[in-house]
Formats: C-alpha cells, sequence, structure tokens
C-alpha cells in the first residue's frame, strides 16, 4: 500500500525563555493513500505542532525543525516556502481546532472562502463565489447565500466550524488534516461534524488525519491510530486492532479515563492522574513512568525503543501489555 | 442597545466633551482677578469699558457669561480682537488660519500614514531580524530629536544651502498647486516625524499580536503568500490603536503646531492662539479653543464610523455593549 504521506524521524523544538522545548520528538507516520489516521493524546502532547509541522506551517524564527516529509512524491522538508504553497488547498488542506479564532474576523464568509478559489484555481470572482455557495451547501448550511455576507462572528460555533471545512475542502485536497474539529463544540454538534466529515470523505476521496483528545472519536471515523504522548508516537496501529489488543498502558489508561456517554459536562476530556511531563525537560527514561501502573525500575532509567509487532503494530514500552517478555 | 442609540450615545459623549472644554476655559477667563475689559481696552474711557463689559457679559456671573458666550458663537460671532485703534472679527482670523492649519494635518496625517504603515507591516513581519531593527532603532533615534530641530535642518539644507524651497510663508493652493506644496513641504516632515515613529511602533506591535492568531496560520494553509496575508487578513485587524492615536493626534496637529508654524510661518490656528494669549486677547483664544475643540470632536466621530468599516466586531460591540 502506497501512503500519501510519509513523516520520517521529525523532531520539532522551539526556543523558549525557559529553554528548549522538544515538542515533537523522532516522529515517524505513514499516511495511506484513501486511509483516515487517528492521531490521539493528551493536551500538550505535540499534535498539533506535529500536524502543522508535517504541512510546513509552523512559522516563526524559534522553530527547529528536523527530519523529512514526503507528500504525493513530493519532499517537502526540500522544497521552498513557494513550492511547498502550490500544495496547499488541493494538496494538502487543515481545518482547525478552534473555529472562533482559525477564520478571519474582520472579513466576510464569501472572501475567505472564495479566496483559495481565486488564488489557488485562478477562478473569476464571480466563479469563485457561485462555488463558494456549493460549498456552504455541501456542509450543509441552510441560507448559504445570506452566511456568505456574513462575519464569522455572526454565526453559531457549529456554523463556523462548517465554513472552516468549507473551505479545508474548497479545492478537493487529497489530505485533509482535522486538528480536533468538535472540541470546541457541543456534544450534539460535534455528532454532526463528524458525521459529515465522514460523508465528504468517501464523496471527495479524501485521506484524513483526524486529531483529538478523545478515543470514542477515532473509533468509528478512523482506519488507523497514532497515540501521541510527550512529543512522540507510543503507539501506532489498525485502529480494530488497537481497540481489541493494546499495547501501551498509556492507550489503556485513555480508555479507560473516557468519560460515560451520561456523563454530565458534556466533554469528553481525558482525564489520567498525574501530568505530562515538563516538555523542556525530559527526563532519561520512559515519559510516562511517573504515571504509568506497570512501571519498573528499567522505565525509569532507558528510554523504551520503538517495537514492531510481525502484524504491524507498533508501540514504545519496555512492558506491553499482553507480550510475554 | 440599538444601532441608533448607540449614536445617539456617542454624540451625547461628545457634546458634553465640548461644553466641559467651553466651559473650563470660559471659567478659567473669570477666574483671571483682573478686569478683563481693562486688559481688553487699556486706554479706553470708562464708559467705552462699561458698554464692553455689557457686551460680552463681562457683567454676569461666569454662567451668564458663558451662556452669552455660547449664543454668540453658534451664531457663527466669535468675538473680537481689540487693538488701539480699533477692531479685528476673530472669524475673519480663523478663516484664514483655519484652512492653513487643516491642510498642514491632513498632509501630516497622509505622509506619517503613508510611511509608518509599510514600516510597520514590514518590522511585524520581520519582527526580531536585521529590518525589523534598523527600523525600530532609527526611528527611536528620529523620535528623539525634537519637531523644531528637524525643521532647522531641513531650513538650513533644502532652504539654504540647495535653495530648493522656501523658508517661510504660505501659499494658498489657488497660487498654484507646486507653490502650494512646496511651502508645505518642510512644516509637513517636520511635523510627521514624531508620529511616523509612534504610529510604526503601534502597528507593529498589534500585527506582531494578530501574526500569532489561527487565522493567519489558517490563511496561510490555504496558500496565499505572505504579502497577501499581512496585507489583506493582518492589516485591517491590527490598525484599531493606529486609528484611534490618528484621531487623538488630529486635534493637537491643529491647535498646537505653534512652534512649526512660528518658524515657517505658516501662521495657522496654533499660531493665532498663540498670539491671543500674548496679546491677551482673551475672546479670541476662547473661540479658538471651541473651534479645535470642534474639530476634534468631528474627527473623534469620523473615526468611529470609519472603525466600523475596519473591525465590524466593533459595530456588534455597539449593538450588544
Ligand atoms: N509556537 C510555540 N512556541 C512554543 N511552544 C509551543 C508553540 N506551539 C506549541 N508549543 C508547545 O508545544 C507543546 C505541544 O503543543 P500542541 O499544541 O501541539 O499540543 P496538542 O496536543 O495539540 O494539545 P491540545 O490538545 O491542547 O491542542 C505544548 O507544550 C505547547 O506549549
Ligand atoms: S516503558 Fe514502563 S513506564 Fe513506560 S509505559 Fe511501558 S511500562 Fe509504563
Ligand atoms: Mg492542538
Amino acid at each position: 500500500m502506497s501512503s500519501l504521506l510519509s513523516v520520517k524521524n521529525m523532531s520539532i523544538n522551539f526556543d523558549t525563555p525557559r529553554g528548549s522545548l522538544e515538542a515533537v520528538r523522532g516522529v515517524d507516520i505513514e499516511i495511506p493513500a484513501g486511509m483516515s489516521v487517528g492521531v490521539v493524546g493528551e493536551s500538550g502532547s505535540g499534535k498539533t505542532v506535529m500536524c502543522r509541522a508535517a504541512m510546513g506551517l509552523l512559522q516563526g524564527s524559534n522553530v527547529k525543525r528536523s527530519g523529512t516529509v514526503v507528500f504525493d512524491g513530493h519532499e517537502l522538508t526540500a522544497m521552498s516556502k513557494e513550492e511547498v504553497r502550490n500544495l496547499f488547498g488541493s494538496g494538502m488542506a487543515m481545518i482547525f481546532q478552534d473555529p472562533m479564532t482559525a477564520l478571519n474576523p474582520v472579513r466576510r464568509i464569501g472572501s475567505q472562502l472564495s479566496e483559495g478559489l481565486r488564488v489557488r484555481l485562478g477562478m473569476s470572482k464571480a466563479d469563485a463565489l457561485a462555488r463558494s455557495k456549493e460549498l456552504l451547501e455541501l456542509v450543509r448550511i441552510p441560507n448559504a447565500e445570506a452566511v456568505l455576507k456574513s462575519f464569522p462572528y455572526q454565526l453559531s460555533g457549529g456554523m463556523r466550524q462548517r465554513v472552516m471545512i468549507a473551505i479545508a475542502i474548497a479545492c478537493n485536497p487529497k489530505l485533509l488534516f482535522a486538528d480536533e474539529p468538535t472540541t470546541a463544540l457541543d456534544v450534539t454538534v460535534q455528532a454532526q461534524i463528524l458525521q459529515l466529515l465522514r460523508e465528504l470523505r468517501e464523496d471527495l476521496k479524501m485521506s484524513m488525519v483526524l486529531v483529538t483528545h478523545d478515543l470514542g472519536v477515532v473509533a468509528g471515523n478512523t482506519d488507523y491510530v497514532a497515540v501521541m504522548y510527550a512529543g512522540e508516537i507510543v503507539e501506532y496501529a489498525p485502529t480494530t486492532k488497537l481497540f481489541a489488543d493494546m499495547r501501551m498502558p498509556y492507550t489503556e489508561a485513555l480508555l479507560e479515563s473516557i468519560p460515560k456517554i451520561d456523563h454530565k459536562s458534556g466533554t469528553r476530556l481525558a482525564v489520567i492522574a498525574g501530568r505530562l511531563p515538563d516538555p523542556t525537560d525530559r527526563g532519561a527514561g520512559c515519559s510516562f513512568a511517573p504515571r504509568c501502573k506497570y512501571v519498573q525500575e528499567k522505565c525509569h532509567k532507558e528510554h523504551p525503543e520503538l517495537k514492531q509487532d510481525p502484524d504491524g503494530h507498533v508501540y514504545r514500552c519496555w512492558f506491553p501489555i499482553g507480550v510475554s517478555l | 442597545m440599538s444601532k441608533i442609540s448607540f449614536w445617539f450615545q456617542r454624540v451625547a459623549q461628545l457634546l458634553i466633551v465640548l461644553f466641559l472644554v467651553t466651559f473650563g476655559v470660559s471659567l478659567l477667563l473669570r477666574l483671571i482677578p483682573v478686569d478683563l475689559a481693562t486688559i481688553l481696552l487699556p486706554v479706553a474711557s470708562e464708559e467705552e469699558r462699561i458698554l464692553l463689559r455689557a457686551e460680552l457679559g463681562f457683567d454676569k456671573g461666569p454662567i451668564g457669561y458663558y451662556l452669552q458666550w455660547l449664543g454668540d458663537f453658534v451664531q457663527g460671532d466669535f468675538g473680537k480682537i481689540y487693538f488701539s485703534g480699533g477692531t479685528e472679527e476673530v472669524s475673519d482670523h480663523l478663516i484664514e488660519a483655519m484652512p492653513r492649519s487643516l491642510l498642514l494635518m491632513v498632509y501630516t496625517q497622509i505622509l506619517a500614514l503613508a510611511v509608518a504603515i509599510p514600516l510597520g507591516v514590514l518590522s511585524a513581519y520581520r519582527s526580531g531580524r536585521r529590518a525589523d531593527k534598523i527600523i525600530s532603532n532609527s526611528l527611536f533615534a528620529l523620535q528623539s530629536v525634537p519637531g523644531f530641530a528637524i525643521a532647522l535642518i531641513l531650513v538650513i539644507f533644502l532652504g539654504v544651502k540647495f535653495a530648493w524651497l522656501p523658508t517661510l510663508g504660505y501659499a494658498p493652493i489657488s497660487d498654484g498647486i507646486w507653490e502650494h506644496l512646496k511651502h508645505m513641504i518642510m512644516p509637513v516632515i517636520s511635523l510627521s516625524v514624531g508620529l511616523i515613529a509612534t504610529y510604526t511602533r503601534l502597528l507593529r506591535a498589534d500585527m506582531i499580536a494578530a501574526l500569532r492568531e489561527d487565522y493567519v496560520t489558517m490563511a496561510a494553509s490555504k496558500g496565499l503568500s505572505d504579502s497577501r496575508i499581512l496585507w489583506r487578513h493582518v492589516l485591517r485587524p491590527s490598525s484599531m490603536t493606529l486609528m484611534t492615536s490618528a484621531a487623538l493626534s488630529m486635534g493637537g496637529l491643529i491647535g498646537g503646531a505653534i512652534v512649526i508654524e512660528s518658524i515657517f510661518a505658516t501662521y495657522g490656528v496654533g499660531f493665532e492662539i498663540f498670539a491671543a494669549i500674548s496679546g491677551r486677547q482673551y475672546i479670541a483664544l476662547q473661540s479658538s479653543v471651541a473651534v479645535i475643540a470642534l474639530f476634534y470632536v468631528f474627527f473623534n466621530l469620523v473615526v468611529d464610523v470609519a472603525s466600523g468599516f475596519v473591525d465590524p466586531r466593533t459595530r456588534d460591540r455597539r449593538v450588544n455593549a
């Protein structure tokens, strides 16, 4: 199976006043063409940074990156900014975590939506607006005509997220990064948005990277799952396999932390006792050791290597669940 | 709160400002422990002074005096300037001086914004790098040079040494646009320099903050070029502080350009005020200050309207406030 996106040994460091912050550490990930890959992990585990770095969207003089990214035969890490830019829209696109902050507050939806069509596909203004209206209808926005003329602050959160999806799919991308597309939304709206993404993926034959806090979201929406912890991918497997036969203690803790459906708060943020390690000061051993219930001597001393089962299931743990040593 | 009541409130606020300024000046005049009629008519008979007191309302209390002045003012009677040989209308002086000051202010703002906006955009885009450091440091250095020193340097070089520009006086547009501009160039540059530094700094700070926003990354992920993102996506939401600051500086440019107006003998409103103070022409002073306050309030309203177009969220805030 060919992979559409292939990330090799990617590390991202930020220079901060407190020292170098390792947001992503030696990540390898393959996104097979036509598949949907979930990326799960707690807040701060580096999911957003990884996706933005893979797409080449991390800006700023304080960013240090290493590793290679190959998308659809192009080695992004060896290309100029302009060349990478030409892949945006029709190659890769991204849906952002918070639809309030990711839409420009002072520009009308119509201009934000049609802009990509005009710049990337060279459409005329009238054509781009007509297409924009179709796109809004495609993401099931009623009254598209009026929404085109509105400003983001005039729309509800769910509507804004639909607009953002419309912007992302405007130029028919091959790969869509969806960075926690539902975290900022109400539970009922979350389900609708996920449903919409599933259908769009079918119709447009897109591959997708679906970032989430929530293993529950991963279950029905992805073919593969990557579990991230403290900047590393600590487990990678086909989704069904991961749920049937997980190896990582961290993944197990995440699963156990899924709140019950009738949970009152309505949000489904993972809660595991303890906190992520300080990203500016990674210890020598396993990053999860202070919180792991299977922890042993060795875990504190040596960083676990990546292991692979014969069936391709990858994990990073000295004492994996269900494997007799 | 509806849109109409927002504007109603805003206008009411500005009217209160106008009232406080004019009444304050009026009250200060009355608090001067001298006989204003004697000051205005130093060599007149007592009868003439009694007539003047009645005419100007000096014989009334502070409120009565203010109301009388206000009544005259709104009817376009701004009072007189008193000489030993007779009187001149303050309004005649202001009609002469106002266009000079307004044009000086408009050109200064245009020049300052035309330079500061590109500099601010560039230094925000390159923040922390060389271009930004060069811009910030040179503007800081320039800002510490007072306007009159810049004026004198310009006069020495452009006016005297190379004799490219006239060093004194004002030419109305009717003398020909080029002649008019030649007289304006040096005063305008002298007044702009400080503003350019301030405007650039404000815009740079707001743009740097805006550049960290998700909508900028979002714009980049659509495949837009950096310059398109800067000019079309980031500049507008970052320009509110700049606009407010520009509005606030307008009053000062109209009435406060005394030094520059004196150096170049372009005698605008600032100079009128200076002359009124040094000649103890208190009625002229009071009316001129009122006119400046009027313009100040007017420009504030203009910025209120404009900010609704620059940032639609402000319109909504007005309604929800
Ligand atoms: N521009 C930046 N400069 C410095 N540190 C950053 C920057 N962006 C992210 N980080 C840090 O990198 C780490 C990973 O952040 P990231 O946003 O990728 O987490 P996340 O997994 O997406 O979390 P969430 O679920 O809350 O979105 C965090 O410690 C964060 O503080
Ligand atoms: S290496 Fe040790 S501490 Fe880390 S997850 Fe495995 S068992 Fe737990
Ligand atoms: Mg994130």
